[in-house]
């Protein structure tokens, strides 16, 4: 099977977020890392690989810094890699990202492509359900298990309150990968060496320019949300705040 | 004419889900506040007994599209029937509330209408002429007001607990209701759904929990879950966690709180480490104390937390466990 998996560079889960100066975004100077979602699509593609023969290609699109989601890929194991790179990628919608993605990979033939269920950054949960429509494909989203059969693939859909529902599906599919699908690997000290000779085809934004239109929603501002609670914070050295807490859950929460 | 809000509700295994009064609530409030017109839809087969009960709310009409090929739900009966009755019906604005079907139709729908989808917003404002949707980014660590730069209709999705459901307004009579049959042709199904199943017996029941003590990622290694269980010894509550324990596997899938997991309202939740994502948060905001330790004082969790802790769990959770012990004993 030929897999494609959409990958994206998130700010760190710890790191410290700033505004910019417009108030439009976050400033660059955070540390990033793959989107974990997306870390698990990986990793799935690379075990139908294993299991069923083929090609893993891997995607992005972003700036210069971007690319590390890719190698960290390459030395995982996939085969080749595309970047859309350009600054002007961050602030692309959803609609415009998969349109993008769709110019890009115009000349390859794809069995599926794998996404994360959702981005941590702007968290829309939308490019691959998006990009199905715009190749004319079948879709499931949420997806904990992917096996092959005859006339196409059965997946295992996660839906709420620990629902499940299994669905046939044929192929080419777009699935949106469910994180702890599966259990990541780590690259090898082989793996980081090969991923060196790889190829990994950088797409200008000229390049897919005439694929991509105005954004069709806009980010007015972003800010720091509002308290609704009144938060007390407890400080002091550990024994004290313990104690405090202790004091609190007695004759506040009443539960002790 | 006015413009009109369509609110699209979800119906699954012959219930309505009830997330779709919250998003009732949240049309009846748009239109008020825009002077819009707002009608309602209920999607399926046979869901005409739906449409009566969402007429006895305050709207103006209520919608029952119905085929029989829209049961059970695939993505694409439900786009075709619903890009089928926007067709010749319509609206301003389509909400719906963002749960994990409408998740899975509605960016196919938007894009097969050449329009686009604001997704998972926790409320919106009216600014001078233009209405923004407001939405938790990053994490819920920023929040962003987004507003749409195309042309009707336009489609919103509201969080689990955006909005109120027991403050639906009720009408002063029933509004109308109009079937609408869709015609979705042969072959434009491609999934085959099986049944919907749960993996095995809960074992565990955390609704019934007056105390929570949760874990997330801060716990750092499988072994120091320990000292949480002691704790939730101590205070004789249940231990849970966020999702990424479950997923590492060093607690059962079946103390996971969050959309994935169970939603949960205990007296007291007691959150250590946990960084608070969306999509645990929608899992325990409605608990009446919250307790946060966490190390990064611009955790999520803070945000919603009665009492907070910025400081490293692995020092303040030994000594706590103590105090709880002691105020026990003397009580």
């Amino acid at each position: 099977m030929k897999i494609l998996v959409c990958m994206k560079q998130v700010p760190q889960k710890d790191a410290p977020l700033k505004l910019n100066e417009t108030g439009t975004w976050i400033r660059e100077d955070v540390s990033y890392e793959v989107n974990e979602p997306d870390a698990y699509a990986l990793e799935e593609a690379l075990r139908q690989k294993e299991k069923h023969g083929g090609e893993v290609v891997v995607i992005t699109s972003g700036p210069a810094r971007a690319q590390q989601v890719l190698r960290e890929a390459l030395a995982k194991g996939a085969d080749r890699a595309i970047h859309l790179e350009d600054n002007a990628f961050v602030g692309l919608d959803a609609f415009n990202t998969a349109r993008a993605f769709a110019a890009a990979i115009k000349d390859d033939q794809f069995d599926l492509i794998f996404t994360g269920l959702q981005s941590d950054d702007y968290g829309y949960a939308q490019t691959g359900v998006v990009l199905a429509e715009l190749l004319g494909w079948p879709h499931a989203t949420i997806i904990m298990q992917i096996e092959k059969n005859e006339s196409g693939i059965r997946v295992k859909r996660e839906l709420e309150a620990g629902y499940f529902q299994f669905v046939d599906m044929p192929l080419p599919a777009v699935l949106t990968i469910q994180s702890g699908i599966n259990k990541l690997r780590y690259a090898t000290l082989i793996g980081i060496k090969q991923a060196k000779n790889k190829p990994l085809r950088k797409v200008a934004l000229a390049e897919v320019q005439s694929a991509v239109s105005a954004n069709l929603q806009k980010i007015e501002r972003l800010y720091v949300p509002q308290k609704t609670k009144n938060t007390e914070f407890l400080e002091g050295p550990a024994g004290e705040v313990a104690k405090k807490l202790a004091e609190k859950l007695r004759n506040e929460v009443r539960v002790l | 004419m006015a413009d009109t809000i369509l609110v699209v509700v979800e119906q699954r295994e012959g219930k309505l889900n009830r997330v779709s009064w919250e998003t009732l609530t949240a049309g009846q409030a748009l239109a008020a506040e825009m002077g819009w017109m707002l009608e309602a839809a209920v999607v399926g087969s046979g869901v005409a007994g739906f449409a009566n009960e969402i007429a006895g709310k305050k709207v103006s009409k209520v919608y029952a599209i119905e085929s029989a090929k829209l049961e059970p739900y695939t993505p694409d009966a439900f786009v075709a029937a619903l890009k089928q009755f926007l067709v010749s019906h319509p609206a301003k604005l389509v909400l719906m509330p963002h749960t994990y079907q409408v998740r899975d139709f509605v960016p196919k729908l938007a894009t097969a209408m050449g329009r686009t989808a604001i997704s998972d917003c926790i409320g919106y404002k009216k600014e001078g002429e233009k209405l923004v949707f407001t939405r938790q980014m990053f994490q819920g660590k920023l929040a962003a007001d987004v507003s749409f730069t195309s042309d009707a209709p336009w489609f919103v999705t509201f969080q689990n607990g955006a909005y109120r459901g027991d403050k639906v307004e009720a009408g002063a009579s029933a509004a109308p209701v109009e079937t609408v049959n869709v015609d979705i042709a042969d072959g434009v199904i491609r999934n085959k759904p099986h049944e919907v199943f749960k993996e095995a017996k809960q074992a565990v029941d955390l609704t019934q929990a007056e105390i929570i003590v949760a874990v997330g990622r801060g716990i750092k290694e499988q072994k120091n879950i320990e000292i949480a269980k002691q704790l939730a010894e101590a205070l004789g509550g249940e231990l849970a966690a966020s999702r990424p324990i479950c997923d590492s596997g060093w607690l059962p899938m079946d103390r996971q709180i969050g959309s994935s997991g169970q939603t949960v309202a205990p007296k007291l939740y007691l959150a250590l480490g946990i960084s608070g994502a969306i999509q645990h948060i929608v899992g325990m905001k409605g608990a009446r104390t919250i307790i946060a330790v966490n190390k990064d004082s611009e955790a999520p969790i803070f945000e919603i937390a009665d009492y907070a802790v910025v400081g490293n769990l692995f020092d303040i959770v030994p000594p706590l466990i103590e105090e709880v012990k002691k105020v026990k004993a003397g009580s």
